[in-house]
């Protein structure tokens, strides 16, 4: 099992002070440049740490939102390819149907690949339904456009020999000709983080890495889809490296501690359930379908609410913390406990090759550190004992 | 109730009611349901034909359709397929914009031009929205800005029918395919107005909400022949919420002797 630190990069401080939404709307005089220059350093730091403590590392981007600073993957995958020595580099993701320019994110992510000797870990998102708004693409056959970019973007990595042009109803370009290329050849390994196991199916065809984000015990569906789908397509069975599950996790020595870590780190998911419920589902985001069954509840979508336990329960509104952990969404204890918990979910699962660790939230900056020290010197050495059959149910 | 008929390649969903001059009716965004008590009164007086736009209710959206010239040159292919001529071209709101979107190519079927609360031109500065985003709300944000009596319009989706319910979804979809972004607008489309060489009225609600007065007045003196109506108590939908004065000022308009169209763009 590999090991990925990932936070957001929020602007904590007023997350309670800020009423209503903390994505697209709230305007950015709340956020003090000297206190955002800080916890932007400390993000970067506790990469550092990460580093050091043998983990890998994930980072992501949101765009007009007090729960994510980082605005580009690539930005600040720039600065850790620098001062970073041995962490494989995951960008999860390039929002790619909400960026104008392929060509732009090929040239970053070569960049970033080149700068890192060859320790860049390419994901490809979709991007958010409320980022829509902001990047002003349409969200209608906005799949069809995420599978042309990337298309365009394995064209742009793969050609050589002098400009190529690419002429779509989508993307016009005359002159693609990526200087440098990337330092993995042909390309960094890609990954694509799906909730759905039609896209499982698609992602396990192009034996691309798969993730899912915080679904917890009812992931098994999307991996089982994926391994299924990637044993048909390439006559082996699926590696469990091919397989990433992002969950919470907030690590102290004693378990009152490590609980009080886990409601901060958790709190990231009621910020994000506070984003403009008119933008997080622009029409034509989601299928006909889809939007036919959730009109009669206002378009309304959730990420982190509504889900089902284990034990068939539903979940309270808004979740409790032991509701978290029961899901699997949030690993959260002494370091034996997190061991188990995160040890119990991908035997679950069928054998989880990459556990992406989520801190952050409202954690203070001691107590990051603490949870994420005692998660790379205590929990990993648990974990790397784990055995991940390859043919694992 | 709307037949299926084959257009252009295309099926196509089309209420076609009553008999006298032909007059083509586009529906707005949300759709044709909307319209069917205007095209009820109006039927009294005209052949109404009232399709569903490519990707709206029943009618087919090919994968090449993503703009609103797709829908122009679509409409234009109707009147040579159903061989109609002096039409009366009567569009609401995103409809009204498609009809000037057909103007400007060709007035060649055409005898009059009905414009309702039309979006689709360009008036103010770069950073003033001239148009409402309509992309950017809740099923329940949207009665608000289209209706003046917003009580009478209210929708408890959880009454709507699961077949209503995916037609409402499908319409919300092809409206944001061709209109997300400019939003509900062509850049060139104020340029080519010249080219409307028809008497044209322009109805505006009073209250609208979408698209105010002054921009229904700055559209009306754009257009070439373009006299401009303003309806009371009335929001951004003159063809739901006033039908009756909606389709009064139609037959008035369109029921006069036809003009002569030389000199219009003199």
């Amino acid at each position: 099992m590999k090991f990925y630190y990932f936070s957001e990069q929020g602007y904590y401080p007023v997350w309670d002070e800020i009423q209503g939404p903390l994505r697209t709307d709230p305007g950015s005089k709340l956020a003090e440049p000297a206190v955002a220059h800080r916890l932007l350093n400390r993000c970067i730091d506790e990469w550092t740490l990460a580093d050091q403590l043998g983990m890998n590392i994930m980072v992501n981007e949101h765009h007009a939102s007090y729960t994510c600073m980082s605005v580009s993957c690539m930005l600040t995958l720039s600065i850790l390819a620098r001062v970073t020595k041995n962490a494989r580099l995951l960008a999860l993701g390039v929002p790619l149907f909400n960026r104008p320019d392929p060509y732009r994110v090929a040239e970053e992510a070569a960049y970033v690949d080149t700068m890192s000797g060859g320790r860049l870990e390419l994901g490809l998102v979709k991007g958010a339904g409320y980022e829509l708004p902001i990047s002003n693409q349409n969200p209608v056959r906005n799949m069809d456009r995420f599978w042309e970019a990337h298309d365009l973007l394995l064209k742009a990595f793969t050609s050589h020999d002098g400009p190529v042009s690419w002429e779509s109803e989508n993307y016009q370009y005359r002159n693609i000709n990526v200087i440098p290329r990337c330092f993995q050849q042909p390309h960094p390994p890609i990954w694509m983080p799906t909730f759905s196991g039609n896209n499982a199916r698609e992602i396990a065809r192009r034996g691309y890495t798969m993730a899912t984000f915080t679904t917890g015990y009812g992931s098994k569906g999307v991996f089982d889809a994926y391994r299924e789908t990637f044993a048909q397509t390439h006559g082996r069975a699926a590696p469990p490296e091919r397989i990433a599950y992002l969950g919470m996790v907030a690590v102290a020595k004693d378990e009152k501690t490590a609980r009080e870590r886990g409601a901060r780190v958790a709190s990231y998911a009621h910020a994000t359930e506070r984003t403009p419920p008119a933008k997080l589902n622009p029409p034509g985001y989601m299928s006909v379908a889809d939007n036919a069954r959730l009109l009669p509840n206002q378009g309304a979508i959730s990420f982190f609410y509504n889900k089902t336990l284990p034990d068939g329960r539903k979940m309270s509104n808004p979740p409790t913390i032991d509701e978290f952990v029961q899901a699997g969404m949030l690993f959260c204890g002494t370091p034996d406990q997190v061991a188990e918990q995160i040890m119990r979910f991908s035997t679950a699962m069928g054998g989880v090759g990459n556990m992406i660790v989520q801190m952050g939230g409202m954690l203070e900056d001691e107590e990051n550190r603490d949870s994420l020290y005692l998660f790379g010197s205590e929990v990993v050495p648990r974990l790397k004992e784990l055995h991940l059959s390859a043919a694992a149910e | 109730m709307a037949d299926k008929i084959q257009i252009a390649g295309l099926s196509v969903e089309m209420v076609r009611k009553g008999s006298g001059p032909a007059l083509l009716f586009l529906h707005s965004g949300d759709g044709v349901e909307a319209a069917q008590p205007a095209i009820d009164l109006l039927s009294k007086s005209f052949d109404v034909i009232a399709p569903s736009h490519p990707g709206f209710g029943g009618t087919d959206l090919p994968a090449n359709f993503s703009t609103i010239d797709d829908l122009a040159y679509f409409y234009l292919d109707l009147l040579d397929e159903l061989d109609l001529t002096d039409v009366v071209l009567c569009g609401a709101s995103f409809g009204g914009w498609l009809a000037m979107e057909m103007a400007i190519k060709s007035t060649a079927r055409l005898s009059r031009l009905v414009l309702a609360d039309a979006v689709g031109v360009k008036f103010g500065s770069r950073d003033t929205r001239d148009i409402a985003d309509l992309f950017a709300l809740t099923p329940a944000e949207i009665p608000p800005l289209l209706f003046h009596d917003v009580a009478r319009f209210a929708v408890d989706y959880t009454k709507v029918p699961e077949p209503q319910l995916a037609r409402i979804a499908r319409n919300r979809e092809a409206f944001t395919l061709f209109s997300w972004s400019p939003t509900l607008y062509d850049p060139k489309l104020r340029q080519r107005l010249h080219r409307v060489d028809l008497p044209t009225l322009v109805l505006w609600g009073a209250n609208d909400r979408v698209v105010n007065l002054d921009y229904g007045r700055a559209l009306a003196g754009t257009l070439p022949s373009a006299s401009l109506e303003v309806i009371p108590s009335c929001g951004h939908l003159p063809h739901v919420e006033q039908v009756a004065t909606f389709a009064d000022h139609v037959v008035r308009f369109a029921g006069a002797a036809t003009p002569s169209r030389k000199g219009i763009r003199a």
